[in-house]
């Protein structure tokens, strides 16, 4: 203690002992507090990014307008609207340089080409991270409470998904990311709801489970359950790795639950005169145009066909043929919202039909499944298994409600706090990494959690989580007209007798009308218009493809005469457009010289050969549709509009707007209008 | 005193920059311990490129195809259980870094390509009898800018530019009469300048003097689409498009 009192009191001799000393002493402790502030800016890591940037700049050819636009000290983007402060352009500062597009060296690289000025829009919109930060470790990497770290590039989508709601040519993995959210049934489980207060809706069409036993045997609904993709690899339904006895017990309860329909068991009317004709049912097959929404495995494993309706690979072994002979005769029976067509088969089509599909069977799929009959306690596990699984979120079952908020809400996952999530052991802590492990694997987050196991590829995982990433708070607080709207389905439905024969036709389910239906064939909402009544009957009684090159086609319905007629005046009064000049009907007969005027703008000036075949003998074009009878097919109305502006009559239609004359327009017309077909009238000589 | 003092705080802050970038820099060298569990039980003398070189994917996303190469012996036969590690410029990874040749010789990788995009000039070696044997491999990441033009190329221009054919849609390049130039034709089309190309795009085939087979996409396609489409064009040209570089005046 003593020594220590000793050398403090000389000390303080030494340093204030004399008033002079002292003086010096104070002035350079007062010297040195007021540097630290200067001292720290100067060795601060934004000043040497900025030290570095002049020295980069300073050899370059246009170093001089380069340093004019340079600007020292703190830079910041401030957007209250956004919620954005960002100051990434204090180092990044050759952002805006378009000179700078040689300069791989970070930060100054110059931002590559987007749709926004950096200005409006900030950083971490898109980015993520710290925007306040002005250390790179805290700007890039901070993962405190509420912070983020950056974005990996590869999810970079999800942030135009905030503002843009609707679909976006440039954002194809958001785009894919939003439509398996709704493909794979994401939101029966987990609701989410858009900004704007609409929700999303699924689009699998989960069948219906209230009458399955008249459908499928207790063994088949057993393998299903253990591996469903075993039995259709491409289908959407999750593993839910059940055990043996689990899987036994729910099949048991969803069989004995079941509720026989009326008609689905009863035989077949028609006797089996397959035998005769093997080559009857892969005909009729393919004549209904099967393939276009059902996919069957060829030998190379590869699945072709379309993906609306279930693979039929190995179809046999799921329906049972008295089910199946019901549902072609008429889906609706069984499932009243089915995308499927009531096909009007005549029973004895039916017949082959069944027989085609039963074949489709795989022996060994399920063979070594034989269950004992199921004891009432077995019955009643199924069904709390059932409960506890969620199935009922989807599926209809007898004796079982749909849960509501099933799963958790996913409505703002984007911005969940990182320090509410629990990580796994050696799992990078980001948010991005947490989601895709989620969907990758959900039961290695504990044995608790349900979520069952989706089979998706590497890239529909990174679409989702994309997607999901862009469900941020901000979205939802940044005002209404920031906002780009999504465009909803309509729920239009049309009327009457007609309306009655579409919805059995399912038509909505590959045609659009008035903003509702699929994608797969042309918008009809302007049908009526551009279609003349002769050809429109004839093609509904035997639908004759237009493009040779498409592979999806329009089935052949048997409809009745009367049927047909319903629906053709149906089409033609009510699907107008009210931009078509019906007064342009005396084109239809025009002079020769138009004619010939037509033929030589369509064949030199506009070389529309290149896209259309008019001649079969000399065009080849198979772009767009064949065009030898097109003045038996259109309205002169509707090829004179669609000629002066295709896309303001179908949006996103491939041929250009060419901006043609009056004149131009009226001569093709005429031209288009005097292919008639063969043995069409007026067809040239 | 001060000066002193501040010239040590220097010495000691820009001692601690360079240990950060020299631990960045290290960070960036992944490759290296990532063939620490692999013994190779066999040495080859060349390396060729089998599938998966040439690809055109998007900025920090994984390639579509996987990459694989083969290592082959004096006499052109494949050699199993060679070494071959694959390198790449920073942001490029591998998955895996480094494998062994399977029974037909053969490495296969997952290559997911950087945040810029760019021309990726990625690289396989395998150690070999006397000396390393390398082989380079090129592959493309496009931007946002280059993958709307790639979009968009698939909706109006490769129908006739593409002569390959998918079940899905078949090319209609053997049905015209004049045939069009591939995108990827570097020899002819990096001869022509970005202006050049906008206007036969907006125009038509007419405004350079060709042949009206190829429509004017003028008021189809807005200005931002166009520079879309130029700029991919420009990134998927082979041999790589050289911009023209901006003219300064004299200092």
């Amino acid at each position: 203690m003593q020594p220590m009192r000793k050398y403090l009191s000389s000390a303080w001799q030494a340093l204030f002992g004399d008033p002079v000393r002292a003086f010096g002493v104070v002035s350079l402790i007062l010297l040195l507090a007021l540097a630290i502030a200067p001292a720290k800016e100067h060795f601060s890591q934004w000043h040497s990014f900025q030290r570095k940037y002049l020295a980069l700049i300073h050899d370059r050819g246009d170093a001089v307008s380069l340093r004019r636009r340079f600007v020292p000290g703190i830079h910041q983007i401030w957007l209250p609207e956004l919620g954005v402060v960002d100051r990434c352009t204090t180092c990044h500062l050759g952002l805006n340089e378009s000179s700078l597009s040689d300069v791989g060296q970070q930060p100054f690289r110059k931002h590559p080409v987007v749709p926004h000025p950096l200005d409006g829009f900030g950083c971490v919109i898109c980015h993520g991270g710290q925007g306040q930060a002005t250390t790179v470790a805290e700007a890039h990497h901070s993962e405190r409470a509420g912070e983020d770290p950056i974005l990996p590039t590869r999810y970079i989508e999800s942030g135009c998904g905030q503002c843009h709601q609707n679909s976006l040519l440039g954002t194809p993995q958001l785009n894919l990311g939003r439509t398996l959210l709704a493909r794979y049934g994401c939101v029966h489980c987990h609701a989410i709801t858009r900004p704007d207060g609409s929700k999303v809706e699924a689009t699998d069409h989960p069948p219906s489970l209230a009458h399955v036993a008249d459908k499928s045997t207790r063994e088949w609904i057993f393998s299903w359950l253990k591996d469903p993709q075993a039995y259709a690899a491409s289908t959407t339904m999750p593993n839910y790795k059940l055990s043996d006895g689990d899987a036994s017990d729910i099949s048991a309860y969803l069989v004995s639950s079941s509720k026989p329909q009326a008609g689905d068991s009863a035989a077949p009317s028609a006797k089996p005169t397959v035998a005769a004709d093997p080559s009857a049912g892969p005909s009729l097959y393919g004549e209904s145009f099967c393939a276009s929404c059902h996919a069957v495995q060829n030998s190379a494993g590869n699945l072709v066909g379309g993906d609306l309706g279930p693979e039929l690979t190995r179809i046999g072994n799921k329906a049972k043929p008295e089910w199946l002979a019901a549902w072609l005769e008429n889906p609706r029976i069984y499932d009243a919202t089915t995308l499927m067509p009531q096909y009007r088969f005549t029973p004895q089509q039916i017949t082959i039909l069944v027989a085609f599909l039963q074949a489709k069977t795989d022996s060994d799929y399920g063979s070594g499944v034989h269950l004992d009959a199921a004891s009432p306690q077995q019955i009643a596990h199924g069904r709390k298994l059932i409960v506890e699984l969620g199935c009922a979120a989807c599926h209809e079952i007898n004796g079982v409600q749909k849960p509501e908020n099933f799963a958790p809400e996913l409505s703002t996952i984007g911005s969940k706090p990182l320090a509410q999530i629990v990580f796994l052991p050696g799992m990078e802590h980001t948010m991005s990494s947490y989601i895709v492990a989620k969907i990758h694997e959900p039961r290695v987050f504990g044995p608790s959690v349900k979520m069952p196991q989706f089979a998706l590829t590497a890239s529909q995982t990174d679409a989702l989580t994309t997607a999901l990433l862009a469900l941020t708070n901000r979205s939802r607080t940044m005002p209404d007209n920031l906002r780009v709207a999504a465009t909803p389905e309509t729920n239009y439905q049309p009327a009457g007798h007609a309306g009655k024969l579409i919805n059995e036709l399912a038509c909505f389910s590959c045609h659009r009308f008035n903003g509702r239906g699929g994608d797969m064939a042309p918008d009809l909402t302007w049908e009526g218009s551009s279609v003349q009544r002769q050809w429109l009957t004839d093609f509904l009684h035997n639908p004759n493809t237009l493009r040779p090159s498409l592979i999806r086609r329009m089935p052949r319905f048997n409809l009745s005469d009367s049927d047909n007629k319903e629906l053709t005046d149906y089409i033609l009064a009510v699907y107008q457009s009210p931009a078509i000049d019906a007064d342009l009907a005396p084109l239809a007969t025009s002079p020769p010289d138009v004619v010939e005027h037509g033929r030589q703008l369509f064949y030199s000036k506009y070389a529309c050969q290149a896209c259309h075949i008019v001649d079969t003998k000399t065009d080849k074009g198979y772009i767009g549709p064949t065009l030898t009878q097109v003045g038996s097919r259109l309205t002169p109305a509707w090829v004179y509009a669609w000629l002066k502006n295709p896309q303001a009559l179908r949006p996103g239609t491939t041929e250009p707007n060419q901006n043609l004359s009056n004149d131009d327009a009226r001569a093709l017309t005429a031209f288009l209008m005097s292919q008639k077909g063969p043995g069409g009238r007026g067809a040239k000589q | 005193m001060m000066r002193r003092l501040s010239a040590s705080m220097t010495i000691g802050i820009s001692g601690a920059l360079a240990l950060l970038s020299f631990a960045s820099l290290a960070g960036c060298k992944h490759s290296a311990p990532a063939n620490a569990g692999l013994k190779a039980t066999a040495q080859g003398t060349a390396l060729v490129e089998s599938s998966g070189g040439h690809q055109v994917g998007v900025t920090g996303t994984a390639l579509k195809d996987p990459l694989v190469v083969q290592v082959n012996d004096d006499h052109g036969t494949a050699v199993p259980g060679a070494l071959v590690e694959f390198h790449g410029t920073a942001g490029v990874s591998f998955d895996p870094a480094a494998v062994l040749t399977d029974s037909s010789g053969q490495a296969t990788t997952s290559v997911t390509l950087g945040a810029i995009a760019a021309r990726y000039d990625l690289s396989a070696v395998t150690p070999g009898k006397v000396k390393p044997v390398s082989l380079e491999i090129v592959e493309t990441a496009l931007g946002y800018q280059e993958r709307v033009g790639s979009i968009l190329a698939d909706k109006y221009c490769n129908r006739c530019h593409d002569p390959e054919s998918s079940p899905e849609r078949v090319s209609n390049y053997d049905n015209l009469e004049v045939k069009p130039h591939q995108f990827t034709e570097g020899n002819t089309l990096n001869k022509m300048s970005d202006a050049d190309l906008t206007s036969i795009i907006l125009h038509g085939g007419p405004a350079l003097n060709r042949s009206a087979l190829m429509p004017p996409y003028g008021n189809t396609l807005g200005a931002a689409d166009v520079k879309a489409l130029i700029a991919y064009t420009r990134a998927v040209s082979d041999p790589p498009y050289q911009p023209p570089g901006t003219v300064y005046a004299r200092k």
